[in-house]
């Protein structure tokens, strides 16, 4: 307990040096950011099929509002720490991680979380744009959505971050896991809804997606967002959201803890 | 005094990937692979007490890296036990954490974008300093290693020498009572080995720290370290007074003498000291204790002697001696001489 009051008090500090960081790689970063560009292809696609007519609940105007608020809870929520944690334990960097008497994984939360206020930022024009030529499909005048939707986006990045931890720590016991991102990122993109709306997938596809954890992480927030859900529906979801939230957690809090013990710190 | 590190029949070992080089070995290896257990430490005991300085010496892949980190908690062993600061160190306790500190000359904590300031930031709060006393710590740190015109530039722009110095700021920022040290001058020049020394030995004075080193340069151990610990292939080779293993292994002092003029050899060997290296403007003899003063009367009196001076065998040659790893070339009389030199010089000076 007094660890986690430390740690608590730490957290404005690791926060700041991770805004600092990321102020530092700023260039990096908005080549990133103009790499996250499927759904904009995808949102071309899908506007020239509905000049005909709706497909489905999907109008030309709700197809622009899923695309951009796609985009933008992708970048808001997503975070890439597999690559780093996978990065320290097989070079040895992890080292000088695990010898700070502050939980490794807080120390990775904080400098991804560090990320988000820069996301926001530079997310910001094209929230504009969703609101003015979306704003029809738009949720947010509710509270009760906007409620949901905060907390959907919360639950979003925690899920991602902890599949993350959780893939990142198999390195403690694969050579590499990051063949297995590359297996999850291919799941994630169809599975999450980041490509197509689940409900414009083969029914055995959508169904298939309703009992995995990747819905939870776009698709359920962009679909609160886009009036696509009912308010009691959303709520349903979001403790769907936050139970897979917890069980990831726990899972990949586990594997980290055994994994530290085979930690063999090469390099050094 | 009581032990600060107390480590009984430590070892560790691991279980390597092997494979033969080429295509079909590498396709063999997906179906099946074979394993190899590695013993890097074996059966390890020592202990050192609060505000010692130690040596630990070995041959590259001796276990010295795997033992410190066994030590600082990074490594569980795999036998054994060890108590560091009355911690046990695989617990990583943050009480634990907070009193030691881990320096590896090969990996650094600096944020490599940031200026080290920023890294010092982080480590106050994360060793929950208080305000004032972090500050305090932070500028006198600063000011020992002189680089308070460079804990404002981004660390990637620092010189190596200038990044170890500011790492070594970052590691101690908390005041760790026990400091362990691996090749912490490594790529450094001979002026910033020196400051480097005079630094460890002035904080190891200040706080009464413990200093636990690792180095290939033999100046960093004698300068800063009166007792050694040598390993080899993870086993304890000796564990003692570092002049006591010098005099044992070595008992003859060397006498170098600066000629004024060319000599030949054989008016060398008329002196009756052993010569170890002769040039030209050189000459170095291998003199024992009891015959030094007449040796350098002799000397003095029948060479043209510029200038001349006594000392210590050099370090290395110890080493070089102990670390002989083909034993299956040696001769046995010679490994077992090794040995009960080392375990000699070891007995005598814990008697």
């Amino acid at each position: 307990m007094r660890a986690l009051r430390q740690a608590l008090r730490a957290y404005p500090t690791l926060l700041r040096v991770g805004f600092a960081e990321v102020v530092a790689y700023r260039a990096e970063f908005v080549v990133w950011i103009l790499t996250t560009n499927m759904p904009f292809v995808m949102l071309a696609i899908w506007h020239a099929v509905a000049a005909d007519g709706a497909v489905g609940r999907f109008d030309q105007s709700r197809f622009v509002a899923y695309y951009l608020g796609a985009w933008v809870v992708r970048l808001v929520t997503s975070t890439w720490v597999v690559w780093e944690m996978s990065m320290d334990i097989r070079n040895g960097s992890l080292a000088p991680r695990l010898l700070r008497p502050l939980h490794v994984l807080l120390s990775y939360s904080a400098e991804h979380l560090a990320a988000v206020p820069m996301r926001f930022l530079v997310v910001s024009p094209v929230v504009v744009l969703l609101l003015v030529s979306a704003r029809q499909h738009l949720t947010l005048g509710e509270p009760g959505f906007l409620l949901v939707f905060l907390l959907s986006l919360v639950g979003a990045w925690m899920l991602i971050f902890f599949s993350m931890v959780l893939m990142g720590a198999l390195a403690f016991y694969l050579e590499s896991s990051l063949g297995l991102f590359e297996l999850w990122l291919g799941l994630h993109a169809i599975l999450s809804g980041y490509l197509v709306p689940l409900e414009r997938l083969p029914g055995w596809v959508a169904h298939l997606a309703a009992y995995l954890p990747f819905r939870s992480m776009l698709a359920f927030p962009v679909e609160t967002l886009v009036g696509l859900e009912t308010l009691p529906r959303a709520v349903h979801d979001l403790g769907i959201q936050w139970l897979w939230v917890v069980g990831t957690a726990l899972v990949a809090l586990t594997v980290w803890n055994r994994g530290v013990r085979r930690f063999v710190a090469f390099g050094g | 005094m009581s032990a600060v590190i107390d480590v009984v029949g430590l070892s560790k070992s691991y279980r390597v990937h092997r494979r033969a080089p080429g295509v079909w070995a590498a396709l063999g290896s997906v179906f099946h692979r074979r394993y190899e257990t590695q013993n890097a430490v074996c059966e390890l005991s020592f202990h050192i007490e609060a505000g010692e300085r130690v040596g630990f010496l070995g041959p590259n892949g001796a276990g010295k890296t795997t033992t410190l980190k066994m030590l600082a908690g990074l490594l569980h062993p795999s036998a054994g036990t060890v108590r560091v600061a009355s911690h046990t160190p695989q617990e990583r306790n943050p009480a634990f954490l907070k009193a030691i500190t881990l320096v590896m000359g090969q990996k650094q904590q600096l944020l490599w974008d940031l200026p080290p300031s920023e890294t010092y930031a982080m480590n106050r709060a994360i060793y929950d300093l208080p305000r004032a006393e972090g500050e305090a710590t932070q500028k006198e740190l600063v000011e020992l290693l002189e680089v308070g015109d460079l804990i404002h530039k981004p660390t990637r722009q620092l010189s190596l020498g200038e990044r170890m110095k500011c790492e070594l700021v970052a590691a101690l920022l908390h005041r760790p009572r026990v400091l362990f040290l691996d090749e912490p001058t490594i790529g450094l020049d001979v002026s910033m080995q020196e400051k480097m020394r005079t630094f460890i030995r002035a904080y190891n004075q200040r706080w009464g720290a413990t200093v636990l080193l690792t180095s290939h340069y033999m100046d960093d151990v004698t300068a800063l370290c009166p007792r050694i610990i040598v390993i080899d292939r993870g086993k304890l080779v000796y564990d003692g007074d570092l002049k006591a293993l010098i005099r044992q292994m070595r008992p003859e002092r060397r006498l170098t003498v600066r000629l004024a003029s060319v000599v030949a050899p054989e008016r060398l060997t008329r002196l009756g000291a052993t010569v170890v290296a002769h040039g030209d403007s050189q000459v170095v003899f291998g003199v024992k204790p009891e015959r030094l003063n007449e040796t350098v009367r002799e000397v003095l009196a029948s060479l043209p002697v510029a200038d001349l001076s006594i000392e210590d065998p050099p370090l290395e040659e110890i080493m070089r001696e102990l670390f002989q790893r083909d034993t299956a070339t040696r001769d046995d009389s010679e490994a077992a001489r090794v040995a009960e030199a080392a375990r000699a010089a070891a007995g005598g000076e814990r008697s």
